[in-house]
């Protein structure tokens, strides 16, 4: 049934800065502390109090912007947008309407058909209202902390068909934006919320059909769920004869389904118009581009330069470019040591291995790349094998000592020297005569079990080379 | 008539704004007196005129982003008609 009808979504994210202070005060934005103990005139909406723009909110939507390659306007304006709400001391929310910072943006992402370019129709700033608690029978609760917050609303264009492309979109988006470190991309806290729009139409059909807008939405496999549950909804309707009506759903995580919220029409007259108490915003060109300057390396350039540079697969590349301080930790870490293969096999392997059975981030791993890297410098030089060198790395994790310092410490240097190991290979010879016998009917299989035997009585010190080629010719009876 | 009164308790209504008999009949005169100079204001060639955001000549205030004391809970709850454990305490709000 659903082939009958192509899916149109668009998406709204609504994106919490990590500036110091609110947008148009001096409050501190710090998450989770005591209700009300962060508000002062401006935000607590007195009489008489004026809101002054942070500039660092403009510089961070004007990277965003750039970013997602966006035009900047030169100028643009504040505006109120008016509606009443308990969490929303004002009667009116500082917003941006007619002249947003950014239009006309785009951002490519992968679909199972290949690249595909979303459009972004704009981005603007505006401030956060405050926090409604239901705990309490008395009445509403209403926490201000939050009110006045800075958000960077960005809009796409209504250009994904599937629920999985909006996915691809929003973890593409909130790739990006952690990235440019303007938001700290928790959905749990709500720093990056997502309201979907979504409507069907018969295949063919130009004019979009009537969209309903999916509201907060805190999860990727939410938006997913509520999507498609959303899609099927409005082709029942249509099947039925029906007509979709406009408007906001409310999605039910529990349930897995949405139900209507009380429709107010009137809540969608919100009476835009500048607002007087801000003055009209000046982006030069001189600013535009000392901040295309210091836009950070993006994903897909650091997968490429990886690739490139660094010679290793793109499977890799993606991987460790996924999150920029697991990006960073791997170029310092190959800077340092050279090996781009080795280096990325260490950082997927025992590096992330040892931070997730720690819950740690890479930010805190107590193996820097400095003593990563020299230690693999010790397996290159044949000091250790890779084997031992998961011994040192652990060792190195809870000690914060370097490589050196613990392989002289617990003597784990390899033994290379066939004098040493030649007595050990005999010893194992002579132990297990049976599987010798074997071994020289033809069953060559063994040669694991030998080598096994030797490095365990070596203490996984030998050089496994060495003591491979001096274990057949043993064998062999040479 | 360029404003009918059903109109003007439209825009009351979305104002929270509880208006007499009178008093609506005497907003829809006088708005319809103001709508009427805005026609005669339009009367002008502005093809060529910025539309005016701000009635001061000025762009860009701006503010470092370093926080500062904001107000103790009691100061920011001290107008409040109503407040419970530290928060502004309003009707239940039910979704
Ligand atoms: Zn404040």
């Amino acid at each position: 049934m659903l082939s009958k009808y192509e899916v149109v979504i668009g998406l709204e994210v609504h994106a919490q800065l990590t500036t110091n202070t609110k947008i148009f005060c001096n409050c501190s934005t710090t998450f989770g502390n005591e209700p009300n103990s962060q508000t002062c005139p401006v935000c607590l909406g007195l009489p008489g109090a004026l809101p002054v723009l942070n500039k660092k909110v403009v510089e961070y939507a004007v990277r965003t912007g750039l970013a997602t390659e966006c035009s900047i306007a030169p100028r643009s304006l504040f505006a109120r947008k008016n509606y009443f709400y308990p969490d929303l001391p004002k009667g009116y929310q500082i917003s941006q309407f007619e002249l947003p910072i950014c239009e006309h943006g785009r951002l490519e992402i992968d679909t199972k058909d290949g690249k595909k370019t979303i459009g972004i129709t704009r981005i603007h700033m505006e401030e956060d209202a405050g926090k409604l608690l239901h705990d309490s029978d008395a009445g509403s609760r209403v926490d201000l902390n939050r009110a006045c917050t800075p958000l960077m609303e960005i809009v796409s264009e209504p250009d994904m068909s599937s629920a999985d492309e909006a996915i691809a979109y929003l973890k593409k988006l909130h790739q990006i934006i952690v990235y440019l470190g303007v938001c700290d991309g928790n959905l749990e806290e709500g720093s990056f919320r997502c309201d979907a729009n979504v409507s069907i139409r018969p295949w063919g059909q130009k004019e979009l059909g009537t969209r309903a807008e999916l509201k907060n939405i805190n999860s990727f496999r939410f938006i997913k769920q509520a999507i498609d549950y959303e899609v099927e909804r409005q082709a029942d309707i249509l099947e039925e004869g029906g007509r979709v009506v406009q408007e906001t759903r409310l999605f039910d995580t529990d349930s897995g389904t949405s139900r209507s919220m009380r429709s107010k029409e009137e809540a969608h007259d919100y009476r835009y118009f500048p607002d007087p108490d801000l003055v009209p915003l000046l982006v030069s060109e001189e600013w535009i581009e000392q901040a295309r300057l210091e836009l950070p390396e993006l994903p897909e350039a650091k997968i490429e330069r990886f690739v490139k540079e660094y010679d290793i697969p793109h499977y890799d590349a993606e991987v460790l470019a996924a999150e920029r301080t697991n990006a960073d930790y791997y170029d310092a870490l190959v800077k340092l040591h050279g090996n781009g293969k080795l280096c990325s096999n260490w950082v997927m392997g025992e590096v992330q291995r040892a931070l997730n059975e720690n819950g740690l981030k890479i930010s805190d791993c107590p193996v820097t790349p400095q003593l990563l890297a020299g230690m693999l410098k010790r397996i290159d030089d044949n000091t250790i094998s890779g084997k031992i060198a998961k011994k040192v790395f652990d060792a190195m994790w809870k000690s914060g000592k370097d490589s050196d310092t613990i392989i002289e410490e617990q003597g784990l240097k390899q033994v290379t020297d066939l004098s040493a190991i030649e007595p050990l290979v005999d010893e194992v010879i002579a132990a297990n005569p049976g599987q010798v016998a074997e071994y020289r009917g033809g069953k060559e299989k063994l040669m694991g079990f030998f080598v096994g035997q030797i490095m365990k009585a070596s203490k996984g010190k030998a050089n496994p080379a060495t003591l491979n080629e001096l274990l057949k010719k043993k064998l062999a009876g040479e | 008539m360029k404003i009918t009164r059903a109109q003007v308790e439209r825009v009351a209504q979305l104002a929270r704004l509880a208006l007499s008999k009178e008093e609506l009949d005497s907003l829809t005169s006088e708005m319809d007196a103001i709508l009427g100079y805005v026609d005669k204001l339009n009367e002008l060639d502005t093809d060529n005129i910025v539309p005016t955001a701000h009635a001061v000549p000025m762009e860009n205030a701006f503010r470092d982003d370093v926080a500062r004391q904001s107000l103790s809970t009691e100061e920011a709850l001290q107008n409040a008609p109503a407040a419970s454990d530290g928060c502004f305490l309003v009707p239940k709000i039910i979704e």
